[in-house]
């Protein structure tokens, strides 16, 4: 019992004070980072996304005006819709076959 | 039967048996591999019968030149009022900015006309065509912009404006001539045509749209209010007058305007898909006639 409460307590800081911790530049250098490895790899595939571009951009210009939690939230999403789009360049390099007039 | 095989290869040599083995599994792949290249091989030729039969079996009361009215050949309101919108069509500005670009000397004294296999009158329906020398497709824009560029002369935006009016002028003088698109027996050509093909096909942007969803799948169906124009002449009346615009806009200006409409990031004008994807497009509209310059919606 001794044991399970110090644990119980690092699971309720960890599920319920952590998050609501704000953001800080670390978070977001590390999130935009990422983001934009993605979206330069569509660039690369020649398939960017026009709202992954608007996300990176967003990201950036939240950080410049000190709102780090925006930041993040903007490069998140930047960079899933940034991975959405080098999926869908994986796939339709065979599956376009699949509309074609034959 | 496989007991009879075996026994026939038994009563061979060691030697023997291994060459034929290896020269049957070397048959069998080459002709396995023949068959998958004879299947994807680009085949031009059977690709414009079957685009073509595709779209007149989808509308079997439309004449085949009439696909190069787009959206207007879809809905009998609109023929209408395209009819009476010819009377006074909105591409006439351009049309006379652009013939009088194109007779206009340079700094040099040489005109667009000296750039041009006959003089540039009545040529439209030839390109875009495959360039042997440059190694790529050329289209009528890039050859606009190589002729100014090759005379000193500053080249103009692929989008609209000069590039609209001369192009304008040019496919004015070609009405009526047959789409004539050629694919020389160059592995380049061909490979560039399936680049297009590919760029057609091929979904992009975050909406997940090809060319295709919209001009093949859906032709005459309306995407918000607009009546989608089918894929079959739908280069034929470039450039247009595009109402949504408010001006003239290019092939170039199409294309990108229409990937970003799907949330794609649009490629440069005139990059290598996009005047690959116009080399496909137009091939496979061979025989209908241009009707450019055009007005849409």
């Amino acid at each position: 019992m001794r044991a399970l409460i110090p644990a119980l307590v690092v699971a309720f800081v960890a599920t319920t004070v952590a998050p609501a911790i704000a953001a800080g530049e670390a978070d977001y250098k590390a999130a935009y980072a990422a983001a934009d490895t993605a979206n330069k790899e569509a660039a690369r595939l020649r398939n960017q996304w026009t709202t992954a571009v608007k996300a990176l951009a967003a990201s950036k210009k939240a950080a410049e005006a000190g709102d780090f939690d925006k930041a993040v939230a903007s490069a998140k999403l930047a960079e899933e819709l940034s991975k959405a789009s080098i999926h869908q360049s994986h796939e339709q390099a065979t599956a376009w076959k699949d509309m074609e007039i034959r | 039967m496989m007991r009879f095989v075996s026994g026939l290869v038994g009563t061979r040599p060691v030697g023997i048996r291994l060459a034929v083995t290896g020269l049957a599994t070397a048959a069998l792949t080459l002709g396995a591999a023949q068959i998958v290249q004879a299947s994807e091989a680009p085949n031009p030729p059977a690709d414009l019968k079957a685009f073509q039969a595709f779209f007149k079996d989808k509308f079997p009361k439309l004449k085949r030149e009439d696909f190069v009215n787009g959206p207007y050949s879809m809905d009998e309101g609109l023929y209408r009022q395209w009819k009476e919108k010819e009377e006074f069509p909105p591409y006439e500005f351009a049309l006379d900015k652009g013939k009088e670009l194109f007779g206009k000397p340079f700094r040099n004294g040489k005109t667009f006309a000296d750039c041009f296999p006959n003089k540039g009158i009545g040529i439209r329906q030839n390109y875009p065509y495959f360039d042997e020398k440059q190694g790529k497709v050329v289209t009528l824009e890039l050859a606009v912009n190589q002729c100014l560029e090759s005379n000193g002369e500053q080249p103009y935006s692929y989008v609209k404006d000069d590039m609209a009016a001369v192009t304008a002028y040019m496919a004015f003088t070609s009405r009526g001539k047959p789409f004539d698109i050629k694919i020389p027996n160059d592995p380049r050509a061909l490979a560039a045509y399936n680049n297009g093909k590919r760029f057609f096909y091929a979904r992009r942007g975050q909406l997940n749209f090809s060319c295709a969803s919209c001009h093949v799948q859906s032709p005459g169906e309306r995407i918000r209010a607009e009546v989608l124009a089918p894929a079959l002449g739908i280069l034929n009346a470039m450039p247009i007058y595009r109402s949504q615009w408010g001006g003239m806009g290019t092939i170039s200006r199409r294309f990108t305007s229409c990937n970003s409409q799907v949330r794609s990031v649009p490629l440069k004008p005139q990059d290598e898909e996009y005047r690959d994807l116009e080399y496909y497009l137009s091939y496979v509209s061979n025989g209908l006639p241009i009707s450019g310059p055009g007005a849409r919606p």
